[in-house]
């Protein structure tokens, strides 16, 4: 089950990046369209590949449980089973077209690489915030209906709120709560990485400015990878902790 | 060989054990009765450590089983429903349990004694319920440890295995190993256990021969027994 749908994950990507390159005959304009796919598309695949992979391997989770296993390398095993091989169809099928497009010789390559980081690190939470979903859920349909709320709310709704908060407080300075609102949202976070990098930061305008200025430091570079680490180390300890208390 | 202690668990609102104490020594068969939803299977759970008590001690082989996972590698456990991933193939679900446990050559035997091996290339969705039983007493029986929990072994099983099943039973007690069984069928209850031990409620109520149990009851056969005990007891 697994295995199958990761190779047309993998053929999706492998198809997306033929086409893009085809069509936008450049490099850095394939990335930033590609962005936009990756920062919505990612966590809903990881989200709903998470979900779906630990109720299809409830009985067999069950089975591993009586051998002489610890429960953390089970539900250890099956989150990076999950996880690394997303992130595996990701970094293949984008990055092959890359490649043979001569991603080597240009200057696109590390927003291209910073974009592939990125995609994994959102495969990595997502994945994990789904695990954690169907952990606490043992009702197949809620589990599935809080985990795309879940990405509903991080990818739409969460910028929505946002913004709404932007526009009521428009009168005091916003600089500092934009920037925590941003670093709380991995998706959010994601995009603006990526979207800095890319240097069309002239587009946001004056807050645009504000992030650049921090974003754009390598100081700015290295607390959102924090960030983004400390999004995958929380779930991934909730996931041990919440798995040894659980009956089976 | 198994020592409970004052063994709580609650689903929810739901008490289902409530200071169970229960002492299994080593070697014989041990049935484990009670009514449907007695508890049965979560007593068992919790020795397997699936199921996390909220009170209480399990000791196994004289290791305390609480964040120990090792014991797991001196018990065989045959589960009641035999849920397997259903596109896997038989063998490699064999092979697959094997690199997790230990190798064993025990398996060859086992599948030629339920005549498994037309079924080996099959994939276990496809399986009917009996031969997916057979294929979980094999998976429990190719390991040589010295506690066996078996729950329901005898479900969907035809009268030629259910017979192979009570031979391989007796064949390892004669081994001198500790064997534990939960069954609704009370024939192959008699037949095979030596000691009962009845859940009530949450509770052991009795703990004994079967012959001891008859003389409790004032009731000639086993089933009737039974029958008095719950009858009595409202259950």
């Amino acid at each position: 089950m697994r295995s199958r749908w990761s190779y047309v994950y993998f053929a999706f990507y492998l198809l997306l990046g033929v086409v893009l390159l085809f069509l936008n005959n450049d490099l850095s304009k394939a990335v930033i369209t590609l962005m936009n796919v990756i920062i919505v598309l990612v966590p809903l695949i990881g989200t709903i590949f998470g979900v779906m992979y630990y109720y299809n391997s409830k009985e067999f989770t069950e089975l591993l449980l009586a051998q002489p296993l610890k429960r953390s390398s089970i539900f250890l095993g099956q989150y990076l089973g999950v996880a690394l091989s997303l992130s595996m169809s990701l970094i293949l099928g984008l990055g092959i077209p890359f490649v043979f497009y001569g991603l080597f010789e240009s200057s696109a390559i590390w927003d291209f690489s910073l974009l592939l980081i990125t995609g994994t690190f959102l495969t990595l939470i997502f994945t994990a915030l789904a695990f954690n979903i169907a952990l606490s859920n043992e009702n197949k349909i809620k589990g599935f209906g809080y985990a795309i709320l879940l990405w509903l709310f991080l990818a739409v709704i969460y910028d929505g709120l946002f913004l709404m908060t932007l526009i009521l407080f428009e009168d005091y300075p916003l600089d500092k709560v934009s920037l925590i609102g941003t670093m709380l949202n991995p998706i959010d976070l994601s995009r603006t990485l990526i979207l800095l990098k890319l240097d069309i930061s002239a587009l946001l305008g004056y807050t645009g400015a504000v992030f650049k200025q921090f974003f754009g430091t390598s100081f700015g570079l290295i607390v959102s990878f924090v960030m983004l680490t400390v999004w995958v180390v929380l779930p991934v300890l909730r996931i041990i902790f919440k798995s040894k208390k659980k009956d089976f | 060989m198994v020592i409970i202690e004052n063994l709580h668990k609650k689903f929810g609102k739901n008490q289902v054990l409530s200071g169970v104490n229960l002492t299994i020594s080593e070697g014989g068969i041990f049935a484990i009765l009670g009514p449907n939803g007695s508890g049965k299977t979560t007593l068992i759970k919790s020795v397997l450590g699936m199921v996390i008590p909220n009170k209480g001690n399990i000791t196994v082989l004289s290791e305390n089983i609480k964040k120990n996972s090792d014991y797991r590698h001196k018990i065989d456990y045959l589960p009641q429903i035999a849920n397997f991933p259903s596109n896997l193939k038989v063998k490699e679900l064999i092979k697959m349990i094997k690199d997790l446990r230990k190798p064993t050559n025990e398996d060859e035997r086992l599948i030629e004694q339920f005549k498994l091996q037309s079924f080996l290339d099959k994939k276990l969705g496809q399986l009917s319920g009996g031969t997916k039983q057979k294929v979980n007493l094999v998976l429990t029986f190719m390991f040589d440890s010295p506690l066996i929990i078996l729950d329901e072994p005898t479900t969907g099983l035809d009268p030629i295995s259910l017979i192979r099943l009570k031979d391989l039973i007796k064949a390892e007690k004669a081994k001198g190993k500790t064997i534990l069984i939960t069954s609704h069928i009370m024939s192959f209850v008699e037949e095979i256990s030596d000691e009962i031990v009845f859940i009530l409620e949450g509770k052991i109520y009795f703990k004994g021969s079967i012959q001891k149990l008859k003389t409790k009851t004032n009731q000639p056969d086993f089933e009737h027994a039974i029958a008095s005990i719950l009858t009595n007891n409202h259950a």
